[in-house]
């Protein structure tokens, strides 16, 4: 069974294509007892999970599996719901139905929809990392960088202003912003480093799961490719696990090991990375594919 | 029209004993002891309006109100004396509407309602300490929604209170938060003290008296019971320091005490006196401290020593 | 020798005296009276219950010309004082439908049942300075026209009803209700009671279900007097608050909704401004007797929701209501209340009269005005702390130059 359930044989997670044998795979896993650290184990479950707004489905049906120190993109055209499938499994808002169980080295294996605010908070500030397409929106604007990293620090009690500092510099260097940039507001910067700073800020509590937004948005295609390269490194070395909205199926091909594949709210296809991207089935990914190529 | 009813009302006598009916005084003495029961705890209470504006007092005043018995002997201070005009007016205030004793004096009073100061005088267990407070929320600077704050409260989430320490180091190489210096209590909740000045913070942690906070405007009651714990917030490396002036008092000498600086002409002649009006009077009738003399004095420094 | 500043009580008692002085002006000019503020400023004294959340035009006449015509000090003594009036009851809810209106417009149609009744208006004046006004001679009483304009033969006996029933007593909303308040009863026309000839739009609409529904509602509204507002607020308690809201906060915060910092484009569907009964039940009694009559302003705004896969378009409502005539106060109030109803269009917060924290938190004028102003209450203690801190990063500062020769960040 163990053989089953890793990175190489990922559950499928059309529903239509299931097997029964997916089906008591996906049990198993659930019902196991949650031991952190062990990359046998599914870091999270998604099963069946769907929201909608207004009436109108936004997802739907979506499950999935994810592994410690796994990337995962979800691509699609805007409007596909991929940034609401982000949001409900970072619950940022409220799925219709289904479920997401998480497997945390504190609160071991928990529900995310169920759980109650105040732990999904907590998880928010430790063991996972939000960053949003937008640096903006994750930074504190009128505070330095040094104090932007050093926040999550400081609200596990960290106490030492020294030691906060000594770690704030770490982080920039390794996120490769100059270090005497630290007392500095991060409203001054370039948007590359806005982004660098707000990844810095999620890694300092060195989070498992990373829920990233279209990190590389908004920026020139030179940045781009110096952050994709950072985020590579960062993710190997530090073990991340990491699931990525992005439209752009070429980010998605440097930092997915797999991939989901979203129209109109539902997945339609999904595989290891390269073999999606070079053998694509269903037609609308044909599409995407293409349409990279001819660009 | 029933008007001449009404003036009879309008007049002081026609009011209840402390000005509040007595359902609205059990409802704020119900708020009392819910704050009680969680230190440093916010507690929403039905402020009602008060004759005077919000922002001068409101808040002090009805808890005040609502605790004053006809024993009590109250004393009313504001910037630390008897004889601001806000405190004049609040202690004429409960003369006319509770008739209750009232006194400069600080180990006579058994309530003291003041503002932006804590006595110098050490405070009794048979006291009670009433701050009047205009922005209860600590988290407000960062947060400005209620519903987001309530909850940083209820998850202690307080990082963000370190942030801005951490911000005045950073830029500053110190912490210049100099007033309404925020102080964690008993171990759980981060509490705005009003804006005192740091330098009366040490004087509520294990304070005998029992010190209740009323915010009229924003309706909120919060209180530290005696003998409870009470921290400013500091860094290990950057702890939490008090100011201490060079200076003595003009009057009375006193090194101890939170000085207000007097100006007495336009060339920077200038004299320090104690902000604590009763402190300062009892220093110079008990001991034979004469007032000493006037320095004037430019780019004085002031040593920060640890609280 | 220094010696502190004393004589804080002296200087009190001296103000009072001289504000006594400024208020009453020259003692050549005759003493204004409370009746003539209640006869004559009546629109000054409307705000004032409205806002005071008191209604007694006497008191709040008094209220005014005590406060030297700053209404915003005279909303704030009517309600210091309904602070103090214990409560005997609360009333059932008013039926404004059945109210005898004296103005009753509506935007949406050009006709309608009941028909538009303009009624003493500024709108279609033309704003010139009446200079006649200005000659105003010692003189008895105008005779009031005993068959005011418009007024059906007979009607007089339904006017004042319950002329024994004393005010005292009952709610401390409503103190000085019909019965004292003659005021414009009986000189302005007023409609006949009762709602069949007069239904609102809402009803009118109601009918093809063109209109939402009424929210049910669970159990007693909220009070905000009794209980401390805390957010998310409800309807109720924001309509509460609304209705003690400043007027000119609220017009302001309207207005923005109409000029894109909002999401509904407005039709006054309908305002009314008439008298209506005010019921209570007695306990010993367990039915409603009429106490009184009170004038309101009632505006209803609509706005068109095109609807999604739960319900079909039609259109939703923001409600007002004043005391008095409030003509400005309850169209604004309808137009925030609509835009803080974001939340149930799934529409998108796009300007300040959506935020409700924003909104409720900042309109009282009592609360306001007294804030602000605090800040001419000494503040030395404070400013003491801060002085040292600025004194000493001077120092740091003027160390730090000499030390690089550059100037610090910041």
């Amino acid at each position: 069974m163990s053989q089953l359930i890793n990175k190489e044989a990922p559950y499928p997670v059309v529903p239509e294509q299931s097997d029964p044998d997916a089906e008591t795979e996906r049990k198993t896993a659930s019902s196991k007892p949650c031991s952190p650290g062990v990359d046998d184990n599914p870091l999270l479950i998604v099963e069946d999970v769907g929201k909608s707004f207004n009436g109108t489905p936004a997802c739907r049906d979506i499950s999935f599996m994810l592994w410690p120190g796994e990337v995962l993109a979800i691509v699609g055209e805007s409007g596909s719901g991929k940034t609401t499938l982000l949001r409900c499994l970072s619950a940022g808002i409220r799925a219709d139905n289904g479920r997401t169980s998480y497997c945390s080295p504190t609160f071991g294996e928990m529900d995310v929809f169920t759980s109650p605010e105040h732990v999904l908070r907590q998880l928010h500030r430790t063991e996972w990392g939000l960053v949003h397409q937008n640096p903006r929106d994750g930074l504190r604007l009128g505070v330095s960088a040094g104090a932007n990293i050093g926040e999550r620090l400081m609200s596990l009690g960290q106490r030492n202003y020294g030691a906060i500092r000594d770690e704030a510099l770490t982080w920039m260097r390794k996120v490769e912003i100059n270090g005497d940039r630290i007392d500095d507001l991060p409203l001054h910067f370039s948007g590359g480093m806005q982004q660098r700073l707000q990844i810095a800020r999620n890694l300092v509590t060195k989070p498992r799961l990373m829920f990233m937004d279209e990190p590389t948005g908004g920026l020139d295609v030179s940045v781009q490719a110096r952050l994709l390269d950072l985020l590579r490194s960062l993710c190997s070395e530090l073990h991340l696990a990491v699931i990525l909205v992005t439209h752009d199926l070429g980010v998605a091909r440097l930092l997915a090991d797999r991939l989901l594949v979203m129209q109109c709210g539902r997945v339609v296809e999904s595989g290891l990375t390269d073999q999606v991207l070079d053998d694509p089935h269903h037609p609308y990914t044909q599409l995407l594919v293409a349409s990279i190529l001819e660009a | 029209m029933s008007g001449t009813d009404k003036t009879t009302r309008h007049s002081g006598d026609g009011y209840n004993f402390a000005y509040l009916d007595e359902q609205t005084k059990r409802m704020v003495r119900r708020a009392i002891l819910k704050a009680v029961a969680i230190p440093g705890y916010q507690v929403p209470f039905a402020g009602r309006e008060m004759p005077m504006p919000f922002g001068w007092g409101t808040g002090g005043i009805q808890l005040t109100a609502a605790l004053l018995g006809r024993d009590d002997v109250l004393k009313v201070i504001d910037q630390g004396a008897d004889d601001t005009t806000n405190a004049v007016s609040i202690r004429k205030f409960f003369q006319r509407t509770a008739g209750v004793r009232t006194t400069e004096r600080t180990a006579e009073a058994t309530i003291i309602q003041t503002r932006h100061r804590i006595p110098e005088t050490p405070l009794r267990e048979d006291q009670i300490l009433v701050y009047q407070v205009p922005l209860p929320e600590p988290l407000r600077w960062l947060e400005p929604r209620e519903t987001e704050s309530r909850k940083m409260h209820a998850q202690e989430e307080y990082g963000v209170m370190h942030v801005k320490l951490y911000e005045d180091i950073a830029r500053h190489g110190r912490i210049v938060t100099s007033f309404d210096y925020p102080v964690r209590v008993a171990g759980r909740y981060v509490m705005s003290p009003s804006p005192i000045p740091k330098f009366d913070n040490p004087k509520m942690d294990d304070c005998p008296a029992l010190q209740i906070f009323g915010a009229g405007r924003e309706r909120r009651v919060y209180a530290i019971p005696p003998y409870t714990e009470v921290r400013s917030l500091d860094f290990e490396d950057h702890p939490f320091a008090i100011q201490r002036w060079v200076e003595s008092c003009g009057l009375c000498g006193s090194r101890n005490s939170y000085l207000d600086e007097i100006i007495l002409d336009d060339r920077g002649k200038r004299m320090f006196v104690c902000s604590d009006s009763d402190y300062c009077r009892s220093r110079r009738e008990t001991e034979d401290s004469g007032p000493t003399a006037v320095v004037p004095e430019n780019g004085r420094e002031t040593r920060e020593v640890k609280a | 020798m220094y010696v502190a500043v004393k004589g804080g009580e002296k200087a009190i008692e001296n103000a009072h005296q001289l504000l006594d002085a400024a208020r009453r002006g020259s003692p050549d000019i005759p003493e204004i009276s409370v009746k003539q503020i209640r006869e004559q400023l009546s629109l000054a004294v409307d705000r004032v219950t409205s806002e005071g959340s008191l209604y007694d035009p006497d008191l709040a006449a008094l209220a005014v010309k005590q406060a030297q015509g700053d209404l915003v000090e005279a909303i704030f003594l009517v309600r210091a004082y309904r602070t103090t009036l214990p409560r005997f009851g609360v009333s059932t809810p008013v039926e404004t439908g059945k109210m005898r209106v004296q103005r009753r417009i509506s935007s949406c149609f050009k006709e309608l049942p009941g028909g538009q009744l303009l009624g003493p208006t500024f709108d279609y004046t033309h704003r010139l300075l009446d200079f006649q006004l200005l000659d105003c001679p010692e003189q008895a009483p105008a005779q009031a026209s005993k068959e005011p304009l418009g007024q059906a033969p007979g009607q007089e006996a339904e006017q004042a009803p319950d002329d024994n029933l004393d005010a005292e007593g009952s709610s401390p909303m409503v103190t000085g209700l019909a019965p004292q308040d003659s005021r414009t009863a009986d000189t302005l026309p007023l409609g006949e009671p009762g709602s069949k000839e007069m239904p609102s739009i809402a009803e009118l609409l109601r009918g093809e279900g063109l209109i939402e529904e009424q929210q049910g509602h669970d159990g007693a509204p909220k009070d905000i007097t009794r209980d401390p507002l805390t957010f998310p607020a409800t309807r109720d308690q924001r309509l509460q608050s609304l209705a003690r809201a400043d007027e000119g906060f609220v017009l302001a915060l309207g207005y923005s909704t109409q000029r894109g910092y909002g999401s509904m484009h407005p039709f006054a569907g309908e305002i009314r401004v008439g008298r209506v009964e005010v019921e209570i039940v007695p306990e010993e009694l367990g039915f409603a007797v009429c106490i009184g009559e009170i004038l309101l302003t009632e505006c209803q705004m609509l706005g068109k929701y095109s609807g999604d896969t739960h319900r079909p378009a039609h259109f939703s409502q923001g409600y007002g209501l004043a005391f008095g005539n409030c003509e400005r106060k309850a169209m604004s109030m309808a137009l925030v209340d609509r835009a803080l109803r974001h939340d149930e269009f799934g529409e998108d917060v796009k300007g300040p009269a959506q935020d409700q924290e924003f909104v409720l938190s900042h309109g009282d004028n009592v609360e306001a005005s007294g804030f602000v102003q605090h800040l001419k209450l000494p503040h030395y203690v404070d400013f003491q702390a801060e002085l040292e801190i600025v004194r000493r990063l001077r120092a740091a500062h003027a160390a730090k130059g000499q030390d690089d020769g550059e100037e610090g960040s910041l």
